[in-house]
């Protein structure tokens, strides 16, 4: 298996310092990049492979290409700093231990796209990586890696760090755009509101994952050609029921159950019952996808709607109630519905308060025709993906674990809990 | 005018606000500089900030209302906020906070009698892998265990 080197340095505690990251060939990826034309470094991003680590999953390159390049359009570079997606912390975890490469990602990805400004929108809740990127920031600016002439290139670029206030909807892309113009994030419609064509302050801005950045700094620093030798690695965060939770560096298309056991597999005595694979917003697979490669392919994940997401794995064993965990998933969407348009605003409410009879033991046996019945109501009719998360994980807990649901609407108590005290 | 934000608040909020190529942008940075400073976001501090921004007050309002991290009423001088999001409710955020609440004598959403503590829940805070977490002003801690939360708590003065 190729050798990680997204989370190579992450652990090195001086990786922030700009003369450490230079000594571990930081920057070189810049080099290379300012000695090519920039519609050459576009292809090589496009030829790489790379796909957006947000959780969308588009191409990086074709991306960019939906830029325009006539100069005298302004362009801008905004960098989806707002990680949220329940169970997902790699972005943090790169922001706070190689900082320099996403900076250095920036800068490459500004200059591809001919920005001569970038933003990085980060979630208010990240102190500790704020502080990183801001020391990183002003190393950068000291060095001529940032500003007029960057290394003597002629090109200049800004970079600004821009906050969230705290909520989850900023992370959709429209929405940040509406948040870093100092409004609600509420989402814009598209069409026509493509952030390529008009995105922060209706000019052609070119919206990239903290992730993705990263990836992009390797693949210029080593080559399209190394980096498609590595197998197309992709950040997991492992969470819930495994022995050793944290961010693990995989081949895209790793099995969920590898994923597992490179998190130290279960905890003693349990068995495993059921994972979101791509955070909260996927559908909830059974133990007999276990095999099933984590991959944007849709022929593999799409089960009731499952995909790779945000690569956020969220494991769960015997112990867990599934009612409950998808009620929890449920309040979330509802809480964070930003009201712009019904099928979120109103579909949320209703299905939680459908949800909280169920697990209070009020439950009625027609209330697994009406979610499912909501849940149909949402699907491809909100304005944007938080709605569209909800139906997933309900529809398939309800084709997988029906015998749950139909437990507590039965006896007003839970199976699980019935047999393993919590 | 008097003013309640300081020389160096109001200072600090003309500088965002050149960062960006529209002044807006630098509004919910504002919003943090001037709740750093006056506590929280009174009508009249929300005032001062849109005066800075050369924003209508009410859209200001409308905003800081918008996002979960602005406060209206007075709050503690530390604000606890624990996960209760899916990784963490998984592994046992419920029992960390049923003893925040006992230990503190107060109820997720309220501040202590002295001032020192607000308890909050909160959404996933992106630190899964030491589920079940809490944030504590800017630090995170975890995974949490009931008889260690007293002693971390005893450094928040």
């Amino acid at each position: 298996m190729p050798e990680p080197f997204l989370l190579r340095y992450i652990h090195e505690p001086d990786q922030g310092e700009l003369e450490a990251y230079l000594a571990r060939g930081g920057y070189e990826g810049l080099r290379r990049a300012l000695a090519m034309p920039p519609e050459q470094v576009v292809e090589e991003v496009d030829r790489s492979g790379l796909r957006g680590r947000g959780g969308a999953g588009f191409s990086t390159g074709r991306k960019w290409k939906f830029l325009p390049r006539d100069p005298a359009v302004t362009k801008y570079l905004v960098v989806n700093a707002d990680e949220g997606e329940p169970g997902t912390f790699k972005d943090r975890a790169l922001m706070e231990g190689d900082p320099h490469r996403l900076i250095e990602g920036i800068i490459i990805a500004s200059y591809a796209i001919d920005a001569h400004q970038a933003f990085i929108y980060l979630r208010r809740e990240f102190e500790h990586a704020r502080r990183k990127l801001e020391q990183a920031l002003a190393q950068a600016y000291a060095a001529g890696y940032l500003g007029r002439s960057i290394r003597g290139s002629g090109f200049a670029l800004d970079v600004v760090i821009a906050t969230g206030a705290g909520a989850y909807i900023a992370g959709e892309e429209t929405g940040l755009l509406e948040s870093l113009e100092g409004r609600r994030a509420m989402p814009r419609l598209k069409p026509p509101f493509y952030p390529a064509v008009k995105g922060l302050y209706m000019q052609p801005t070119a919206l990239n994952n903290v992730e993705t950045l990263c990836h992009v700094a390797w693949i210029l620093a080593r080559g399209e050609t190394w980096y498609r030798q590595q197998g197309s690695p992709i950040l997991f965060s492992v969470s819930g029921h495994v022995q050793r939770p944290g961010v693990y560096e995989l081949p895209l298309g790793t099995t969920i159950r590898a994923v597992i056991d490179a998190a130290g597999g279960l905890r003693p005595g349990r068995s495993f019952k059921a994972c979101f694979p791509g955070g909260t917003s996927s559908a909830i697979l059974p133990a007999a996808y276990l095999d099933t490669p984590m991959d944007y392919d849709l022929t593999k994940l799409d089960v009731y709607g499952s995909m790779l997401g945000s690569a956020a794995l969220i494991v769960m064993d015997d112990t867990t109630c599934m009612v409950e965990v998808v009620a929890r998933a449920v309040e979330f969407y509802r809480d964070e519905s930003c009201g712009k348009c019904t099928p979120c605003r109103e579909g949320t409410v209703w299905i939680s308060q459908v949800f909280d009879r169920i697990l209070h033991g009020a439950g009625r046996p027609e209330d697994l025709d009406l979610l499912t019945g909501i849940a149909r109501g949402m699907t491809g009719t909100c304005l944007c993906p938080l709605g569209e998360s909800v139906p997933p994980a309900i529809y398939s807990t309800l084709r997988f674990f029906r015998q749950e649901y139909d437990h507590h609407i039965r006896t007003g108590a839970c199976d699980v809990r019935a047999v393993i005290p919590a | 005018m008097t003013t309640r934000l300081s020389a160096e608040a109001q200072s600090e909020i003309r500088r965002l606000a050149a960062q960006f190529p529209k002044p807006q942008s630098a509004l919910l940075g504002a919003l943090f500089v001037a709740q750093g400073e006056a506590g929280l976001l009174d009508p009249e501090i929300v005032a001062e900030v849109a005066g800075l921004l050369q924003l209508p007050a009410n859209e200001v309002a409308s905003v800081a209302s918008f996002y979960h991290l602005y406060r209206f009423r007075p709050e503690g001088r530390h604000l606890i906020q624990v996960c209760t999001n899916v990784s963490c409710l998984l592994n046992g955020c419920q029992t960390a906070l049923q003893h925040l609440e006992r230990r503190l004598g107060i109820k997720a959403g309220e501040t202590t009698p002295d001032g020192r503590f607000t308890l909050k829940t909160a959404e996933c805070l992106a630190a899964c892998e030491i589920a079940p977490m809490m944030m504590v002003g800017p630090d995170r801690h975890g995974p949490l265990q009931v008889e260690r939360i007293d002693e971390i708590l005893e450094a928040y003065a």
